[in-house]
């Protein structure tokens, strides 16, 4: 049994530690590519949101690589992401590749389906030992995603921003070679190292953006068009409002940070939006809400194109940029979207963003004299 | 005081009109409809929306502005859930802060939470808020909505008595038109799509009466058994968690199982998140029973000629496949 799981930003690293600490040999679809997404686009409905497009590209990437089974988290709704096993499916087994999907559905009741497909994939009947390797991966995961976020604000911070991209290219270079929980995690902690060695400019305040909208396109790089490194480059702190450890804790209960971390954002959307509309567009307007409060320069959303929950949370987004005075950028990507006019779109944003710092600056200088 | 509640016609309209226009009678409120569907309430709803909604949550966006001006309150109601672990979409779901935080100067916005997604007895407490708006008290408000509910289900029954829906809603408003009795000998066609889209006669172009002008037998979602729906929505490897989901692909699937069906025209508008699945969901199935199946993706840009071809063009070929296997089996 080779196992495969399709790419979301830093889930990768955990995914094989953890299996490997199981004994289970993992075989890693290649960084997602252009070629990822233009098998994806072939293969899969023409009006199915872009993560599945890239989940199709994964697997037939990975299958080629040897992987015969596939893991993959699932949902029941309100949104299509529920579906998406089903769906995907059905086109491998149509282009004939004979692999095994174990989708981890929530329980609904029947937590046996659920507990037998850990075992499946875990290839033990052993509880314990499954629950000490989730343990395991959820503290990588956890280690992964505070590198990430070191890394997007050092970048901004940093006389030399490329010697940050040139630490975490190698990081991601090497981390495929790298076995087991602990040796990651080792590796983790000497990249950590080695980006806050990085030197840093004397400047004392940086500007800051928050990134909110649709879980996988804020997570997964390639499908963002590396957003948070452009932004470095700019000189721009960047938080993320979703990443797959908070994803984590939310959704499997794990601590009670991630749950109450949900609540905040709910409670903060609440009067903008009442309810759950599926996915995550409760977070984004709870998190672009919690960014301005927080004295973020700006707010970017990004969403696939045609994503139900987020066009719900788009339409509310200008009342909170009207309410709170906080610039928000909307940003739909899909198949077609094109670097160059994304760039320009995100410098315009961050010349209006720098426009309006020195315009409040200006303003106290003023009120002072 | 009478009040005057607007109700746009768009979305959910097109499956509870009855039951809100009764209940809301009944608690002595003057219900105002939006203009039926044209092409002022296409743009304005176009400019109105954004850009990456669906044409029917824009074609809202255009009722909402119609009624606007007109009336004391809009009936916007929050939707989330009419059966037990079922759903409806996303937009749906956001339906009144999309509208509120899109449109300005809009009267106040009666959006009453109806979720039933855990327990179908939900619903009491979002039928008492809604009366309390209106200074009726609880067992009053009540005893309307029971009242309501009926009527309703009478107008569902007709449905299932192979009466097209528009016409059901027809027959609701007086207007009773029903020549659509099932002839043998002639095509069976499935005009698959949401309600909205398929009933909405300026979004869908009139699809339904073009197909009745062409001599066969015209089947909607809402012509087929709810227990057979039921039933074969369960054919799929996970369970639908969509109303809307459930009842196109329950409907779609029984006629194609029982083959009762030579053909099916899936109408949707661009960009439908649901659709996307259910699409091919359905067209998986056709394939696998050897019947035809047709897609008409519709938006604000889509052209009424090109339309008509491709509903004739399917539907000869349709023909002919029949007049085929006729001969085939009188000559084999
Ligand atoms: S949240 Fe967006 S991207 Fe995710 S399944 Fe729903 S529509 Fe697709
Ligand atoms: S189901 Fe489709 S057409 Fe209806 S509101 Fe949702 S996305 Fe739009």
């Amino acid at each position: 049994m080779k196992i495969t799981f399709p790419h979301m930003g830093n889930v990768y690293i955990a995914g094989k530690g953890m299996l490997e600490d199981l004994g289970r040999e993992v075989v890693l679809p290649p960084p997602c590519s252009k070629k990822t997404l233009e098998i994806g686009t072939k293969y899969s409905p023409e009006s199915i949101c872009l993560p599945l497009k890239i989940n199709i590209g994964n697997y037939i990437e990975s299958i080629e690589r040897g992987a015969d089974t596939i893991l993959l988290t699932g949902s029941c709704g309100p949104c299509r992401y529920g579906f998406y096993s089903v769906i995907e499916k059905n086109i491998l087994k149509e282009l004939g590749y004979n692999v095994d999907f174990i989708v981890f559905d929530p329980p609904e009741g029947k937590p046996s389906n659920l507990i037998n497909s850990f075992k499946k994939a875990a290839g033990t009947d052993n509880v314990i030992k499954i629950f000490k390797g989730f343990y395991k991966g959820k503290k990588i995961i956890e280690k992964a995603d505070n590198l990430t976020k070191l890394s997007n604000i050092k970048r901004a911070h940093a006389i030399y921003p490329e010697k940050v991209d040139n630490i975490m290219n190698d990081f991601y270079k090497d981390i495929e070679d790298v076995h087991g929980s602990s040796e990651i995690i080792s590796f983790i902690n000497y990249t950590n190292k080695r980006i806050n060695s990085v030197k840093e400019k004397k400047q004392s305040e940086y500007m800051k953006v928050g990134i909110v909208g649709e879980i996988y396109t804020i997570i997964e790089p390639f499908v963002n068009l590396e957003i948070e490194k452009k932004l470095g480059h700019f000189g721009i702190e960047v938080e993320k409002s979703l990443t797959p450890s908070k994803w984590l804790s939310h959704h499997l209960g794990l601590g009670n940070i991630g749950i109450s971390e949900e609540r905040k954002k709910w409670k903060a959307a609440k009067p903008y939006l009442r309810t759950l509309v599926g996915g995550h567009g409760r977070e984004t307007v709870g998190s672009a809400i919690l960014y301005a409060k927080e004295d973020y320069d700006g707010v970017i959303q990004i969403l696939p194109f045609n994503c139900m929950p987020e066009i719900v949370a788009e339409s509310i987004l200008p009342t909170v940029q009207k309410d709170y005075n906080i610039p928000i950028l909307t940003l739909v990507v899909d198949e077609m979207t094109g670097e160059a006019g994304y760039l320009t779109r995100l410098e315009a944003f961050v010349d209006l963003l720098k426009k309006r710092r020195e315009e409040k600056k200006n303003g106290e200088l003023l009120l002072r004299g | 005081m009478n009040y005057k509640v607007g109700i746009p016609q768009g979305l959910l309209f097109y499956e509870y009109y009855p039951l809100w226009k009764e209940f809301f009678s009944e608690l002595g409120v003057e219900v105002l409809l939006s203009t039926k569907t044209n092409k002022k309430i296409l743009d304005s709803g176009v400019s109105n929306c954004v850009d990456d909604a669906c044409l029917p949550v824009k074609v809202f966006h255009g009722h909402v502005i119609d009624l606007k001006d007109k009336v004391d309150f809009l009936f916007v109601p929050k939707i989330i859930s009419v059966k037990k672990r079922e759903f409806e979409c996303p937009k749906i779901l956001g339906l009144p802060e999309m509208v509120s935080n899109t449109i300005k100067d809009l009267p106040p916005i009666i959006d009453p939470e109806i979720n039933l997604w855990k327990s179908e007895k939900n619903i009491s407490d979002s039928i008492t808020e809604l009366g309390k708006v209106f200074n009726v008290n609880k067992s009053k408000t009540k005893k309307a909505y029971k009242k309501a509910c009926n009527k309703y289900y009478d107008v569902r029954r007709h449905l299932n008595s192979h009466v097209i829906p528009i016409d059901a809603i027809k027959i609701y408003n007086k207007l009773l038109k029903n020549t659509n009795f099932k002839k043998k000998d002639r095509l069976n066609i499935l005009l698959l799509g949401h309600p909205y889209n398929i009933y909405d006669e300026y979004i869908s172009m009139n699809i339904i009466e073009k197909m009745v002008k062409q001599d066969i037998n015209l089947i909607t979602s809402d012509m087929v058994d709810t227990k057979k729906i039921n039933y074969y929505s369960k054919k799929i490897p996970k369970r639908m968690f969509w109303t809307a989901g459930r009842r196109l692909i329950g409907s779609a699937y029984s006629l194609l199982e029982e083959e009762k069906v030579n053909g099916i025209i899936y109408v949707s508008s661009f960009g439908c998140g649901l659709d996307s699945i259910l699409i091919d969901l359905v067209q998986r199935k056709a394939s696998l029973k050897n019947i035809p199946f047709t897609l008409l993706t519709i938006d604000e840009h889509t052209g009424e000629a090109g339309i008509n071809t491709r509903i004739e063009a399917f539907i000869d070929m349709m023909k002919w496949r029949l007049n085929d296997e006729n001969n085939i089996s009188t000559h084999g």
